[in-house]
């Protein structure tokens, strides 16, 4: 019992990462209706930098900072430099881009980084904490679980209490109808992009250190856990990535901890088939997105 | 907006010689009018003349030939330009976000202005919609929709109101309040262009008509003066008048 329950904390702390990173992924879904399956690599560059600037300056802090930083220049080079030239008439045509930059980004790590693992620095503990001789979270897990349930609460307000929000909003229901609004939909695209990257490196940057280690690898599982709860809660739905997050993480960790870590990916991906066979548009997808 | 800024020489709108041309088909050729200040100007003619092309063109979201001005000033080449140039215009389709409430489609075009609650209220008020104001606008009626996809154009405080078929699927009741807001609008100094199926509806409200037929303006004039023109009576009918 006691191993179930500290099993279930982390599974909770697990997934609101992969909550946070498949938010990322609806994010971009949203806005350009692209799933963007060089999320991963995107987010790893950042992770990347956050290692580099800790390193230089010796603050877990700072290289965090810069990380987030980097995620965002790494959303606005790629959706001004890259995506906005993919022909818009074909969805493969997207994906097909974003599978080639995964490729070229994790080349370059390797180049310039080395394809061994390198370690992380975290600013907490990761023992668990022993609570009437159960073990649950450690203090680092439960800094992963504040920040990243505090990162979705503020996207929530973003959207729901401001102007950039709304317009971010309008611009994904209905292009053209906000253009003769006066949003500045390819503005707001761009502005999607950065933020979303931003959040993928913000949740690869909280993982890697504890459970993925850096290498030019590191994000592949995760960007799979992450598009599996993206699929389970449904690719337009900000609850749907929240849910389907606990959901992954939770199965993730029982997977692990009953069976073994290396049948933990064949779980989640069990339960990837499963939704994709019931339901594929999603639990939580929304049926009626955009108006004409 | 609704201030009249116009020089007095120029119209609220002026339309010069606009062509617009899908490939070889040319959906609009060479049309001219204007459209004054405090003014409603009805575009009508049978479907397919070309009546919301010109619209489209007006807006910049089709390409055009020939000149579009406002107040004097060339209009918006962009349609993200058009609310800031005091130009709003509803839609055939509404156009309304489903997914978004009453309230927030109103708040849309407003995103940066800092009064942009209290003009929401006043026109949620005016049209009769407050009560719905955080309900989304799928879960509501048609003529409610209506009334929401108006309010959104009217909160901007437009110096010119395009209106694509106001009051299609509406019963007499509400193309009456539509007739009354759109008359308030005008009054407070608005130029209002629009396209309409509904005439008796427009004869009661125009004050001037425009009449297309394949693009080109065949009559135009007061309402009576369209009414009688045995051009207009051909182009509906698609017989030569006796």
């Amino acid at each position: 019992m006691d191993r179930l329950i500290f099993l279930l904390a982390t599974g909770f702390a697990r997934g609101a990462i992969f909550a946070l990173f498949a938010l990322s992924l609806v994010l971009i879904w949203r806005a350009a209706r692209i799933v963007n399956f060089a999320q991963g690599a995107m987010a790893l560059v950042a992770t990347y930098a956050a290692f580099a600037v800790a390193g230089l300056t010796g603050s877990y802090w700072i290289g965090l900072a810069a990380g987030i930083i980097t995620g965002a220049a790494m959303g606005l080079a790629v959706e001004r430099g890259v995506m906005r030239f993919a022909p818009h008439d074909n969805p493969l045509s997207g994906v097909i881009v974003a599978i080639g930059l995964v490729m070229v980004l994790q080349s370059l790590l390797g180049i310039f980084f080395g394809q061994q693992h390198r370690p992380m620095s975290i600013p907490f503990d990761d023992s668990p904490i022993v609570v009437w001789g159960v073990p649950l979270l450690s203090p680092y897990d439960l800094f992963v679980l504040v920040v990243a349930l505090a990162v979705m609460a503020g996207l929530s307000l973003l959207f729901t209490r401001t102007s950039l929000g709304l317009q971010l909003r309008a611009s994904a229901f209905a292009p053209e109808v906000s253009r003769i609004l006066g949003v500045r939909v390819t503005r707001m695209v761009t502005i999607g992009w950065m933020l979303s990257v931003a959040v993928a490196a913000f949740a690869a940057i909280l993982l890697v250190p504890t459970e993925l280690g850096l290498n030019p690898h590191s994000t592949d599982v995760l960007f799979l856990y992450a598009f599996t709860v993206a699929v389970v809660g449904g690719l337009d739905s900000t609850v749907g990535a929240l849910v389907g997050g606990v959901i992954v993480g939770v199965t993730m960790t029982l997977v692990t901890g009953y069976l073994g870590a290396t049948v933990a990916p064949i779980g989640v991906l069990v339960l990837l088939v499963a939704v994709l066979l019931m339901r594929p548009s999603g639990i939580f997808s929304m049926r009626e997105v955009r108006s004409a | 907006m609704t201030d009249d800024n116009s020089t007095p020489s120029s119209p609220r709108l002026e339309v010069r010689d606009l062509t617009v041309a899908f490939g070889g088909l040319t959906a609009v050729a060479g049309v001219s009018f204007d459209v004054e200040p405090g003014e409603i100007v009805a575009l009508i003619g049978p479907n397919g003349a070309g009546k919301t092309t010109v619209f489209n063109a007006v807006c910049a979201l089709v390409r055009r030939r020939g000149s579009v001005s406002i107040d004097g000033e060339p209009a918006p080449t962009r349609p993200s330009g058009l609310v800031g140039h005091g130009v709003s215009r509803t839609l055939q389709g509404l156009g309304l976000f489903s997914g978004l409430t009453v309230r927030e489609n109103l708040l849309v075009p407003l995103a940066s202005r800092a009064d942009r609650e209290a003009l929401v209220d006043r026109e949620l008020s005016r049209l009769g919609v407050a009560h719905v104001a955080h309900a989304p606008v799928g879960a509501l009626p048609y003529p409610e929709r209506k009334r929401v996809a108006l309010a959104r154009a009217l909160v901007v405080q437009p110096r010119l109101l395009l209106l694509d078929e106001p009051a299609g699927g509406l019963g007499s009741e509400d193309i009456a309040a539509l007739g009354a807001v759109i008359r308030e609008s005008a009054q407070a100094g608005c130029a209002v262009l629009l396209v309409e199926h509904h005439v008796d509806f427009v004869m009661s409200i125009a004050d001037r008509i425009v009449v297309l037929d394949f693009g080109q303006v065949i009559a135009r004039g007061t309402p009576d003066q369209v009414r009688d023109d045995p051009r207009v009576e051909e182009a509906y009918l698609g017989v030569k008048a006796a």
